[in-house]
Formats: C-alpha cells, structure tokens, sequence
C-alpha cells in the first residue's frame, strides 16, 4: 500500500476543527425537547476539558426551520444569520459552533452562495447595516457542536466512567448512528467523512467501546422533512420514513441509536410510539423500543453523569434497559421528580410499548 | 425564454441547483418523498427545463412542489451536481410570490406555516418555543410530552434551561432589543411582505372556499384529501 496516496485519497474526507476559543448558538429544537443536551455539552467542555466556549443571550433562531418551511425568504435568512456572524465578531470569536444541524447546513448554504455571489453578500451587508446597525465578519471556522465532541473524543475516553459495552455480556453494545441529512449531503466536504463515510458519530462509538450497526437504509432520512412534520395533515410522510428505517436495522437488533441532528432523536423516539399505537409493533426486545439519544447524553453516559441530570426522562422510549446492560446505576424514584424532589406525578403509560 | 422561467433564474438557488439535467432519475430514487408521493423530482426538473410559461405556471399552481421534504438526498447523488431541492426552494417561493400557492391543498397549508412557525419566530426568537407545542396539536408527542406540558416550568428548571428567564441558557427569554432587531430585518429584507403575501392571498382564496379565516387554517392544517400518496386512489 502506498500510504501517501492513501492519505491524498482521504484529504477530502477531514475536516479542520478548532479545538478551543468557540462562539456557541443554541438550536430550537434541542431547546424544546433535548433541554439538558446543550447544558451537558457546556459542562463537558467548560468543566472536565476546560475549554474556552462563549455564548450571549442576544442571539436569536437563525429562522431555518422558516426558511425550509419555505414562508421566510432567502434575503431574510441570511440576515438572520449575518446577524449572528456580527454578535460573533463583536464577542472577537471566529469560529463558530453551531448545536443545529439544520443550522449548521444552512451556514453552509449561505457562506457557499456569498462565495458564488459575493452581490448577495454586499447586499445582506447593506440591509444588516440598515436594520440593525452592525457589521460582522464571516466565521473563520464553522463546525456543529458534535465536530467538536468528535474532536475530543479521545479526551473523554480518558475520563470515562462506563464504556458502551454489554456489561453481562462483555460484548460491545450494537449502535445505530444516525447523522442527519442537513450535515453533509448538501455540502460533503464540510462533515467529518463527508457524505460518504460520514464518521462525526462513527468516531465516537468506537472510541467508547461500542460497535457501529451497518444497515441497508443507514443514510436515509429520519422523516422530518419540514412542512411534512409541522402540517398535522403531512404526518403520514414523517412516520412512514421513520418506519422504513427501523424495519430495515430491526434484523441487527440494536441496543440503542446516537443521533447528530437535534430533531433526529425526537423523530426516532416519537415515532416508535406511535407505530406502536398504531400498529402495536415495537423494535426492541420485550415490547420496549430502541432509545434514540443525542450525542451530548452517550457522552454524558460515559462520563458516569446522573442519567436524569441528561434529561433521558424526557424520551418517550425507556432507557432503563440500556443503562441496565451498560451497568449505570440510577434511581427510579427520582425518574419524575422536579428540581427540589418535587413529585411531579408520573407521565401516563402507553397502550402498547413498555415504558418500564 | 418565458417570464416565469426569468423570474426563476433571477433566483440565486435556481442558479445553484440547476446546471444541466440528463434526465437519469437518479434523484428519483434517491428521494424519500419520491417513494411516499405522486413525485418524481427528474419530472420537476424536466419541466423546467422546456421553458414552457404554461408548464411551468401549472407546476407552480400544483401539489407536486409542495411534495419535497427538502431533505437535500438528491444533492449529494446528482451526477451532475443540480440540486433538485434548491430548484423546488425557488418554485415554491415563485409560486407565493405569485398567489399561486393557494391553488393546491398543499401550498395552502403555508398559512399554518406563517401563522406557527412564522410567527414564533417574531414573538419568541426561537422557531419553535414550548408553550405553543400543544398536545392537541401534537400527539405524536406522546404521554411524555403531556407530562412534560403539565411541568413545563419545573422540568425545564430540572434539566437546566432558563425558560422564559433573563441571561443566557436554553429557552431563555430573547431580549426586547434582539426581537426588536429581528423585526427590523424582516421589515427591511422583505421577509414581512412576504408574511403579508402569504396573508392576503389566503384570505381571497378563504373567501372564495366560504370560510373565515380562523377556519381556514385550522382547515389548511388538518386536511388531506387522501389524493397525495402513491398507492392512494
């Protein structure tokens, strides 16, 4: 093997990340439904790595779910973001750490078209001026925030408490990884390993000791689709593209899934509910499902954090089996409870998947 | 050259995603929405292609653009290195510019667009925002989303948002200025006459279907006419 040529070969498949000094905007959907993801990253970077990663208050939506909702017009967009670009200018950052990937393929979008059409770019200088007074400079670096775990992968290894392996077993757990489309299938050479090869996720499971699950429909899409999940009348499309992806990986029998989108997760989760409901079919063992997880919570499991301090009450799929064969221990009573044990009743079980 | 086609070339992401179509299908049978609709992106595409205003004007009133999930599959496969999904961004945006969107179930359903997402984005700063997430609307949420609707305030206290609060952290409250400054770009990028498009055209065409507007949308969110899928009669 002649190695230069391999590594010529792969050079279009890496990616440069920083690894420190980041200016961090948050995602609506990880907000909503995933609320202790963001807080998880924060403390890993801040507090077992120590790293530099700013955030202000004053950043907003970059209004990408409008615009692939298509209601909020290009022009807006991309002043939307501008602005964002100017709150990172002024805070002096450069590189800019988004937690969306529907952000982040759209900061890709923008940054490419205002290469193609650097008229566009004046323009959205002007109307940024003329609207709000400020000016930025666009990000030296863009990375999604799991570029940045992914970078640091090794680090958390050495700090971790649990591996993802079948503690009864001794065998390595058996993962899905799902990326998301918006991370790089629109622009390749912006993902770790590109759209072919993505390895963002890959890198992560086989650092902390998992086995990555390949499967037939691996690279499709979770089912989001914009307008086909926001219009109740659409929803059939959603669950339908959900559905073909667990039918397809259902024969690996995986013992759970890392997801790089924020909305990915809620999909994967939500919908094994409903098909459930719907057709009482469920894709883990014993009437469960497969928990679908960020990839701020797997890494929070494996730094031995409190699996309710990372939210994983909030799923609808149980995730007790998984931090049972991982070896987590945890409290069940505290499952509910609110920030100063407050009894917060209990959700109501569902008809037809065990929720533990 | 026809002036609808003009009108789709002065759109940058028209220019991006179309380059030179071969017509091999390979955008067809990479695209999820392909597999669950009457759609067939090369279709979209071709059309286009002819130039033919009349075309064009009936793809601009018809379900087909409104099909895409703009997942962006068709991007990475294109031997060519069109962008269908840009394509349809274009479509679709021509086709609320124009009116036309109303002529179809589906382009209706963007008044539920503006009037959810559309509007969260000005009131709150953020697409979406937990209080306007209702069970009624969602239940594919599940019971744990009820649970989590009945102690929003307290669970996202547990899990470390700062929801509604003021500083930084998850859900936080967005400050006056910042939704003030997000008005403006609106206003001034024409991100508000837009809004105001979407509006007017689905208040004639509510008019024009009997109903008010309330009824409209909540109508546009609920309705399908069993028509759209592949292996639907």
């Amino acid at each position: 093997m002649i190695l230069e040529g391999k590594k010529r070969l792969w050079a279009e498949y890496q990616k440069e990340i920083p690894d420190d000094n980041y200016f961090y905007v948050r995602s609506c959907i990880r907000q909503n439904f995933f609320p202790a993801s963001e807080p998880t990253f924060l403390r890993i970077l801040r507090d077992e790595l120590k790293k530099d990663i700013f955030e202000t208050p004053f950043h907003t939506t970059c209004s990408g779910i409008g615009y692939h909702s298509d209601i909020v017009p290009m022009e807006t967009t991309m002043t939307v973001v501008a602005r964002q670009f100017a709150l990172m200018t002024e805070a002096g950052y450069e590189n800019y750490a988004a937690s969306c990937i529907t952000s982040f393929g759209l900061y890709s979008e923008i940054i490419e078209t205002w290469k193609h059409f650097p008229e566009v770019l004046a323009k959205v200088r002007k109307h940024l001026k003329q609207a709000t007074g400020r000016e930025f400079e666009i990000p030296q670096s863009l990375v999604h925030a799991s570029d940045i775990v992914f970078k640091l992968r090794n680090e958390i290894a050495a700090k971790a408490k649990f591996k993802l392996v079948n503690k009864h077993t001794g065998k390595p757990l058996k993962v899905v990884e799902h990326i998301g489309c918006h991370y790089s299938k629109m622009f390749p050479s912006k993902g770790v390993g590109g759209a072919e090869y993505p390895y963002v996720l890959v890198g992560m499971i086989e650092v902390w000791g998992g086995e990555v699950v390949d499967y037939p429909e691996r690279r499709h899409c979770c089912g989001y689709g914009f307008r086909h999940y926001l219009v109740k009348a659409n929803r059939g499309y959603s669950v339908a593209n959900t559905k073909k992806k667990f039918d397809s990986m259902e024969p690996y029998k995986p013992d759970m899934i890392i997801t790089n989108c924020p909305g990915c997760p809620y999909f994967l989760d939500r919908w094994q509910y409903v098909i459930a409901e719907m057709e009482g079919k469920t894709y883990g063992g014993d009437g469960q499902g497969i928990p679908a997880l960020t990839y701020e919570e797997v890494a929070g499991l494996v730094l031995g954090y409190n699996p309710w301090d990372l939210g994983l009450q909030v799923h609808q799929i149980a995730v007790e089996p998984l931090l049972d064969k991982i070896g987590i221990g945890y409290d069940p009573e505290a499952k509910y409870k609110g920030p100063n044990g407050e009894d917060l009743g209990k959700p109501e079980m569902p008809m037809s998947i065990r929720c533990c | 050259m026809g002036k609808l086609y003009d009108m789709l070339v002065e759109d940058v992401r028209f220019q991006e995603g179309m380059k030179s179509c071969m017509n091999c299908g390979t955008c067809t049978a990479i695209c999820p929405a392909a597999e669950f609709y009457r759609y067939d992106p090369r279709q979209v595409i071709d059309t286009v292609q002819t130039k033919d205003e009349e075309a064009i004007e009936d793809l601009l009133k018809s379900e087909t653009i409104w099909y895409c999930g703009e997942c962006m599959s068709c991007v990475t496969r294109c031997p060519r290195k069109n962008a269908v999904g840009l394509v349809i961004v274009a479509l679709r945006s021509l086709s609320q510019k124009l009116g036309y969107f109303v002529e179809s179930e589906k382009g209706r359903q963007q008044l539920a667009l503006k009037r959810t997402i559309g509007a969260w984005i000005l009131e709150h700063g953020y697409c979406v925002y937990p209080r306007k997430i209702t069970v009624e609307n969602h239940p594919e949420a599940g019971t744990i989303w009820k649970w989590e609707q009945d102690n929003l305030d307290l669970i996202h206290k547990r899990l470390g948002s700062n929801l509604d609060g003021e500083g930084n952290g998850g859900l936080r409250r967005i400050p006056q200025e910042s939704l003030d400054e997000l008005q403006r770009i609106f206003d001034v990028t024409g991100g508000s006459d837009f809004y105001n498009q979407i509006e007017e055209a689905s208040k004639k065409k509510a008019e024009e279907m009997g109903l008010s507007l309330d009824e409209y949308v909540k109508f546009v969110y609920t309705t399908n006419n069993g028509l759209h899928g592949r292996d639907e009669e």
